[in-house]
């Protein structure tokens, strides 16, 4: 009963924690840039306004438009619980493997895009192309990724695959270096962060995401920005977990838990700061060159897969 | 013989189908009469043909021989656990399919040739799945395939129709015999035509590898395998909707039966050579991608959809080539979760193409238009079509919790599960196919995130659209089953697979069941523990998905969140769309088809070697533009490269023949007297 219990303690915290981590990232990032910035609960400002205002539809959009935002914020949250943050065997992590998470923010991005062209406007059709074009990409050199320890572990299951990390002896694997690099990159992408996309810009020719978010107001942009910072934080826990996973608590026990938030937290700060600077350093990509990125992060994962086949399991 | 409750009712079902084809051409004068009876005995065919494959499954088939046909070799008919599944899957579409026809062909003026042939479209795939020898499979294939033709053909006043119409019949005939030669290879090691002889005879390699090849172009022409496709995107969108429906729906997957008869069962997994796996493999892969790649490029709806099909058979090819893979490398296991990936996917594109397409002949019944560009705003017209519409783009799209979801996540483990294979060539392909299957899923919802948002969502782009009205209450009950059919499928996996379970046991010798240790949890009404995915025999190895946890778990959350957030009573306020201070909107300002897809047109123009043309008009100022024209034109690569050079070849020999065509009887004579003397030295 108490796995069920850090169950849903775990679950919680993925969700009160995102907007709390994306303040950290946004203060950061104001520090680096010689800003004072707005203080690291800010989002949560944001959201417990949002969520009082009164929301404004379009004269045209749909049930699509309305319901989209509670598709939207269940099916990343329904990811993010999935993923073990603090403990190794949380019940829920059985139902959804990686490939079914990854489909679950397939999910809500499919009805995200389709929000985008509920309206009508050029803005939101602009957004859902570009958003399902380069996901498009990106999808599959993020599965490609996962597949390189899902076959060193000889399975799909988080939970399995963090263990096997975990019980085997530390040895550089090509493949795993490969893999990170692609998981790195992808997750950026997915993200929306810098230098695919800027999740601070409004109204620019070049956005992506929030493109499809314009015509949001009230409690829907609300759920949206918040799904947006759980997902920053579940592609941020997912590197952790796969790829370096010491300190998660094996045992239900409290103090393992603890402890287990404790460096959890300290590893998703390193994990910040080093996208805050990426961030602050690093100017946006042509539009056109974002497939290239995405491929060349494809192309490094499938590298890692066919290098898994032939160094590593025939050595 | 040995009579079966499967057969008896599979020879009812067909009983039915010959009494439509009969009796409803006879009621010319009445047509409404003629609808409800061509439709009925369909749909009861459908039913029949369910509950054959059910009780096929569940119990043991049984064969029986008919007095018909060549003196020497009466027709053998047989239900077997394949033979069970495939009319399983003609049955599930052909009913809702019956009921649609009802509501569809309402106001078809011509119903007579329709009640001749789709009914006999029918007997001939469920009678190529029956047929136990070679001389009734090739007789009821020939009935599928020119009963289709004149389905095809049905609106033959259009030029383009019988164009589409002609490539069809030329390369259904081409495939047919390839076919033939297939069954004659394996009937010159066996000497005879039935098929519990053949599979007991052994065959040489090389004479297996003929067979093998000649079966996998026969059956892959059909099945619109790349580059074989070039008839399936021209055929497809001309014949009425409901035709398209079944034919992309059990046509294609009837291709794939004949496809594993031949080689799983015919010949049997232990004669399978790398190279064929291998050579499977590598025909899924480029379909799969090949065809989503063109699909996203069409804004002819019904023209998008059929060369999804041709990306689906790809997928099915990619579980089977990579089953015959694991097979061959004696992994049997494995093979037969590949296999039943394999048959899941097949059950569920019968299921959502078949959907998609009675909703696309929904949307030309209510508008007049199969162009894309034509559309929007559907939604707010046709909420019912819309709502079904998307149970099916989402399905195909492999998102959970629907059937499309977990027939691709059993691809995904049968390829991450697969030990390294012989060779470095294998060894590559494996993970390449599975990056190939992730690519075409993740373009596939790309492509129907466009047709979705391109024609039910955003503002009627022409007044056809703007005046659209909701269809009736028969073709919305034809579109609701099967979308509930992919619902079930996706949130019950566990159930279905058991029942699946049974083909590769008969073809394998060995099942999923049986041999994997089972976990823990409980396996019977929900798939909580999904006992039965063990996958290695150490047994290390473990994936799960649990799909009734996660449907279950985001209604409790959504609806946690809606009940909280949602203010009761208070009615949301309406307001006109913001347009950056721009007062006056045009629906011509949305996205459109070709507008959504740019991006890609971009990213892979090596592929598709667009052509392009721009044209601004500046009459008064050369800096005041006052009209812009684009035209972008995306054509099939093969047609291009292969089917034209083809034809011109064709036409270059019939010219420099024609000579010969035109001579006195002493010549045709001769020809005749050199044919004799040539077959004469060859055979004896």
């Amino acid at each position: 009963m108490s796995s069920m219990f850090f169950q849903c303690l775990q679950a919680m915290l993925m969700l009160l924690m995102a907007p709390v981590l994306a303040g950290f990232l946004s203060t950061l990032k104001a520090r680096l840039q010689n800003r004072h910035g707005a203080g690291i609960l800010q989002p949560w400002r944001d959201i417990r306004k949002l969520f009082g205002k009164e929301v404004v539809l379009a004269e045209h959009a749909s049930w699509i438009f309305r319901f989209t935002p509670y598709i939207v914020f269940t099916a990343t949250a329904m990811a993010a619980s999935v993923v073990p943050a603090l403990l190794l065997d949380t019940p829920l992590s059985l139902t959804a493997d990686v490939i079914a998470l990854v489909a679950l923010l397939g999910l809500a991005r499919f009805f995200l895009a389709l929000a985008g062209m509920d309206i009508g406007t050029a803005f939101g059709g602009m957004g859902a192309s570009r958003e399902m074009t380069f996901a498009a990409l990106a999808e599959p050199a993020m599965l490609m990724s996962v597949f390189v320890l899902a076959i060193g572990a000889h399975s799909t299951n988080l939970t399995t695959m963090i263990s096997h990390t975990l019980t085997t002896p530390l040895l550089i694997q090509p493949s795993i270096a490969f893999a990170l690099v692609a998981m790195l990159m992808v997750a950026i992408a997915e993200a929306g962060r810098i230098p695919i996309d800027n999740p601070t810009t409004h109204l620019e020719l070049t956005m992506i995401h929030e493109a499809m978010l314009l015509e949001y107001s009230g409690r829907h942009l609300a759920l949206m920005e918040w799904a947006s910072m759980v997902k920053l934080l579940l592609f941020s826990t997912l590197i952790i977990d796969l790829f370096i996973p010491w300190g998660i608590s094996v045992e239900s026990s409290f103090i393992g838990v603890l402890l287990a938030f404790v460096i959890w937290l300290l590893k998703l700060i390193v994990l910040l700061v080093a996208l805050a600077v990426l961030e602050t350093s690093l100017a946006k990509l042509r539009l056109f060159e974002v497939p290239q990125y995405l491929g060349t992060a494809f192309v490094l994962a499938f590298l890692g897969l066919i290098l898994h086949y032939m160094l590593e399991v025939g050595a | 013989m040995m009579q079966s409750l499967a057969l008896s009712v599979a020879l009812l079902a067909c009983g039915s189908v010959i009494m439509a084809a009969i009796v409803a051409p006879m009621l010319q004068h009445q047509q409404n009469i003629q609808r409800a009876l061509l439709c009925g005995l369909l749909g009861l065919t459908g039913l029949l043909a369910c509950a054959a494959g059910f009780s096929g499954l569940m119990n043991d088939g049984g064969n029986i021989i008919l007095p018909l046909g060549l003196p020497w070799l009466p027709m053998h008919l047989r239900v077997d656990m394949l033979g069970a599944f495939f009319l399983l899957v003609i049955g599930v579409l052909v009913f809702p399919v019956a009921i649609y026809s009802y509501g569809y062909l309402k106001h078809e003026q011509r119903l007579t040739p329709l009640a001749i042939f789709l009914p006999l479209f029918v007997l001939g795939m469920m009678g190529v799945v029956l047929a136990d020898d070679a001389f009734s499979f090739m007789i009821f294939w020939e009935l599928m395939s020119v009963s289709s033709y004149f389905l095809v053909t049905h609106e033959h006043q259009y030029i383009e129709n019988r164009k589409a119409g002609f490539i069809y019949l030329l390369m259904a005939h081409m495939a047919g015999l390839l076919i033939m030669g297939s069954f004659a290879t394996i009937y010159a090691s066996t000497g005879s035509f039935e098929f519990a002889a053949m599979r007991d005879a052994e065959i040489a390699p090389l004479w297996a590898s003929v067979a093998f090849l000649l079966a996998g172009f026969g059956f892959g022409t059909k099945a619109g395998v790349v580059p074989m496709h070039g008839w399936l995107p021209d055929a497809h969108p001309v014949a009425p909707s409901n035709v398209s429906a079944l034919m992309s729906g059990i046509m294609l997957k009837v291709a794939i039966f004949g496809f594993i008869r031949i080689t799983w069962d015919l010949m049997g997994s232990g004669d399978f050579q790398w190279w064929w796996g291998a050579l499977v493999l590598a025909a899924g892969s480029s379909s799969a991608i090949s065809g989503v790649l063109m699909a996203l490029q069409q804004h002819d709806l019904k023209r998008l959809l059929a060369y999804h099909s041709i990306e689906n058979i790809g997928i099915i090819l990619i579980a089977l080539g990579l089953a015959m893979l694991l097979a061959e490398a004696e992994y049997p296991t494995l093979a037969a979760l590949g296999l039943i990936a394999a048959l899941y996917h097949t059950i569920n594109h019968a299921l959502f193409k078949g959907l998609l397409f009675m909703g696309a002949g929904a949307v030309l019944h209510s508008t007049g238009s199969r162009n894309m560009e034509a559309m929007g705003g559907l939604i707010h017209r046709m909420p019912w079509t819309a709502a079904l519409f998307l149970v099916a783009c989402i399905s195909i799209s492999a998102l959970p919790p629907f059937n499309g979801f977990v027939s691709e996540w059993l691809i995904f483990q049968t390829a991450l599960m697969a030990p390294q294979l012989d060779g470095t060539l294998l060894t590559a392909m494996v993970p390449f196919s599975a990056a190939m299957l992730a690519l075409a899923g993740a373009l596939a919802a790309t492509c129907f995130v466009k047709v979705f948002g391109v024609v039910f969502l955003g503002h009627a782009r022409s007044a056809c659209a703007a005046e659209a009205k909701e269809v009736d209450v028969w073709m919305k009950l034809g579109m609701a089953i099967p979308a509930l059919c992919c619902l079930l499928l996706g949130v019950l996996p566990a159930l279905f697979i058991p029942l699946l379970d049974r083909v590769p046991y008969t073809l394998l010798g060995t099942s999923l069941l049986s041999t994997l240790a089972s976990g823990s949890g409980s396996a019977g009404q929900t798939s909580t523990a999904l006992s039965w995915l063990w996958l290695t025999p150490i047994g290390a190895a473990h994936a799960s998905y649990s799909a009734p946890i996660i449907l279950l778990g985001m209604l409790v959350l959504g609806g946690l969140v809606f009940w909280w957030l949602h203010p009761k009573g208070i009615v949301i306020r309406r307001s006109k769309m913001w347009s950056c201070g721009n007062p006056h909107t045009h629906a011509r300002m949305q996205y459109n088809a070709t507008s959504f897809s740019q991006p890609l047109r971009r990213i892979f123009w090596d592929v598709y070697q667009p052509e392009e043309h721009e044209h601004a008009e500046r009459r008064q100022h050369k800096l005041l533009t006052t009209r812009v024209r684009y035209v972008v034109h995306v054509s099939d690569m093969a047609v291009k490269h292969l089917y034209q050079p083809i034809g011109r070849f064709t036409l270059w020999i019939a010219k420099a023949l024609r000579h010969e065509h035109q001579r006195d009887i002493h010549a045709y004579l001769a020809y005749t007297f050199a044919t004799i003397l040539f077959l004469l030295a060859a055979f004896t």
